[in-house]
């Protein structure tokens, strides 16, 4: 990653820490104050299903052509989209539990994003118990092309479908009226791209740990020989 | 090619009559579970619960009689598949297969809930079709999901956890159009559900279809 995507990437998310908090935002029933959780939940979702979907894209890639490299970056790739996911599951709930009353309110959207941190869970399952590292890497990468696939219906259609108390849906004030406020507009979108932006970062550093580490183990084994 | 390989599963399956007759045993004594645990006949289950109780039931016995579509067979035989065969014409046939096992299963399902727990279904043919839909969704996922899972270490504990998430947008379209089927709404409410539930087939059976020779290499 280039140095002042990095740069970039951490000024921005100090504006959005520091704006986010600060800055005026419009007065609306029920919301309120916790608006502001805009700025810090949905660029979560933003980071993860960026992060998802270059995951998979290095799956399709492992499977035209097989390298450790790519399968490198699809897990770790995938495990930081989780870490965001959890995070934006925890600001979600957080939020949750200020404007609809309780922490886990069974709304369609909550549902779906529960499932896709069960896929990912799943993933990792599904690599822990394969032995051979070339057949580990191949089944999880088709299963991490298959479960995306088949996520896509529950967490972009499904929730559309369903009456929902989310913002956004069923006439809740939501994403098009934030939309129409330039104010809040000034902070989302920097808070998005700086999100991706760092999600991208962990994730560059991740698979350089990694690759380090299995050099480690490679002359470790070479020396037990 | 896949209609011998489909009529090869076909014998095979006939042949070991305890594997099919288990899995029907699996299903009644779930479902007479169900019924013996909520104390029906004396106070009748509203229809939500009929309609979750009715999708439970199928979706285990489901995964569990899928899952044996790879797990079981021995290793011998997958290189000879292999020598004989394209992987293409197998998992079509497999998961054609399946679909037939998956609505026999659904149908036997739901010929015990009728006989147990009663039948509040109004509209019998759409509700048939949504099994056939959905026998056919379910047959796509897991048998890709039961080649994944015979791979690796614990098969079984591995073919639940991997299969639940992916089949689940599946089931709640089915919920959803059940739901509408028992409280006796027009087909022209449920029409939307229905190509949502042909799409997501769509999208099983085409990525079944293109992933699978990648798990069938090793």
């Amino acid at each position: 990653m280039k140095n002042w995507l990095k740069i970039l990437a951490v000024f921005l998310l100090f504006y959005v820490h520091i704006g986010g908090l600060l800055m005026d935002v419009p007065r609306l029933n029920i919301l309120n104050e916790t608006i502001r959780a805009l700025y810090f939940h949905v660029p979560m979702w933003f980071g993860m299903v960026t992060l998802f979907l270059i995951s998979v894209i290095f799956s399709v890639k492992y499977l035209l052509n097989p390298s450790v490299e790519s399968d490198r970056k699809a897990v770790e790739f995938a495990n930081v989209g989780l870490v965001f996911g959890i995070l934006g599951m925890l600001t979600g709930m957080l939020w949750a539990n200020y404007a609809w009353g309780s922490f886990w309110h069974g709304d369609p959207k909550q549902n779906g994003a529960a499932v896709a941190l069960l896929v990912y869970l799943a993933y990792f399952i599904l690599r822990g118990s394969v032995e051979n590292e070339e057949q580990r890497a191949r089944l999880s990468a088709v299963y991490n092309i298959f479960a995306f696939a088949a996520m896509i219906p529950l967490i972009f259609i499904i929730p559309r479908l369903t009456s929902s108390l989310h913002p956004g849906s069923g006439g809740n004030p939501g994403f098009n009226m934030y939309d129409l406020d330039n104010r809040m507009r000034m902070v989302f979108y920097p808070a998005v791209i700086g999100w991706i932006l760092m999600g991208i970062w962990v994730t560059t550093l991740r698979v350089r740990m990694r690759a380090i580490e299995d050099k480690i183990h490679d002359i470790e084994d070479e020396k037990t020989h | 090619m896949i209609l011998h390989l489909i009529h090869k599963e076909l014998t095979l399956e006939l042949r070991r009559k305890a594997v099919i007759s288990g899995i029907g045993v699996y299903l009644f004594s779930l479902i007479f579970i169900c019924y013996l645990t909520f104390s029906l006949r004396q106070n009748s289950i509203n229809e939500a619960t009929w309609s979750a109780l009715f999708w439970l039931a199928i979706l285990f016995s489901v995964v569990n009689s899928v899952a044996k579509s790879f797990i079981g067979e021995k290793k011998g035989s997958f290189i000879y598949y292999y020598a004989v065969a394209s992987p293409q014409a197998i998992i079509l046939s497999k998961i054609l297969y399946n679909t037939l096992l998956c609505l026999l299963l659904s149908l036997a399902g739901y010929a015990l809930f009728s006989l147990f727990i009663g039948n509040p279904i109004q509209d019998q043919g759409l509700f048939l079709l949504t099994l056939l839909l959905t026998s056919f969704g379910f047959s796509a996922a897991l048998s890709l999901i039961s080649g994944i899972a015979s791979k690796a270490n614990n098969s079984n504990i591995l073919m639940a956890v991997l299969s639940f998430p992916v089949i689940l947008a599946l089931l709640l379209m089915a919920i959803k159009i059940t739901k509408n089927v028992l409280d006796g709404l027009d087909r022209s409410v449920s029409v939307d559900e229905l190509l949502n539930l042909l799409a997501i087939n769509c999208i099983l059976t085409g990525l079944s279809y293109m992933l699978f020779p990648y798990i069938w290499r090793s």
